[in-house]
């Protein structure tokens, strides 16, 4: 299974809902995708739904990390919602969670971000 | 009883997926939980990707080799590469630590891998290669078998 990416923009705001499986070879095409949205779209806010990710490894975490330092430099925030336990456990070791907000639902970070 | 099977395939990115999918497939046998299930395919995924970047430097030359053992509630897996082996394998297992950090690394490889498994050896030689051997007890069939 490989990964698909929905993506849809709300004012400054990219909306990423992902789902399949994020490891090392579709962090590729995400971070490609991605940062190619933030620059043309003058992106400052993310939010990363989780839902229907099946599975993510470390290089997941790599791939956050990095569009994070990306909006960052527009002061920006990330907010990831609806995660599975088993890729919370992840962002728990981390420490991703002091930096990147999280949300129970895709509803909830809209409207932390303002464009509910 | 006891149960083995070996795995190689080339060190192509696209093999992550197929790595991690077949090594839980053939643990399955011994019904683990879900959570057990994905703990065994994040280390599979992990240990594959670092051979594939780091072993190989992304050179889809190389080989990557899998073996993994079962015996009674006890995982036995191996993953091996004969790549550029780890300089110094203490600083590697540091979390956050990455030599590639403009590849977006997050360093979290060995961290994972030491969570989710009982028991970590790594072995690595420069210019040789890297083994890593990694042992999970399953909870669930530990209380069958008691």
């Amino acid at each position: 299974m490989s990964l698909h990416i929905d993506m849809e923009t709300k004012n400054d705001v990219l909306l990423l809902r992902l789902s399949g499986e994020l490891d090392h070879h579709s962090a590729d095409v995400l971070r490609a995708e991605a940062t190619k949205a933030i620059e043309t779209n003058d992106i400052r806010h993310i939010i990363l739904n989780l839902e229907q990710l099946d599975f993510m490894d470390s290089s997941g975490l790599g791939v956050i990390l990095g569009r994070y330092k990306q909006i960052k430099q527009q002061h920006g925030e990330m907010v990831v919602c609806a995660i599975s336990p088993p890729i919370q456990r992840l962002f728990d070791m981390s420490g991703l969670f002091k930096i990147i907000r999280l949300e129970p639902t895709e509803e909830f970070a809209l409207r932390v971000l303002g464009v509910a | 009883m006891k149960n083995e099977m070996q795995l190689q395939f080339t060190a192509l990115s696209q093999n992550e997926s197929f790595a991690r999918v077949t090594v839980a497939a053939f643990v399955a046998q011994l019904d683990p939980t879900m959570d057990e299930l994905t703990e065994i395919k994040t280390v599979v995924s992990e240990a594959v990707t670092n051979a594939i970047i780091h072993g190989y430097n992304n050179d889809p030359s190389g080989t990557v080799f899998i073996s993994v053992k079962i015996e009674d509630s006890f995982i036995d897996l191996e993953i091996k590469d004969e790549g550029s082996g780890i300089l110094d394998i203490e600083e590697a297992r540091q979390p956050l630590f990455t030599t590639k950090p403009e590849l977006e690394r997050s360093g979290m490889g060995f961290t994972i891998m030491e969570n989710f498994m009982d028991e970590i050896d790594v072995h690595s030689e420069l210019g040789i290669g890297t083994t890593i051997r990694l042992r999970k007890h399953l909870a669930k069939s530990q209380m069958l078998c008691n």
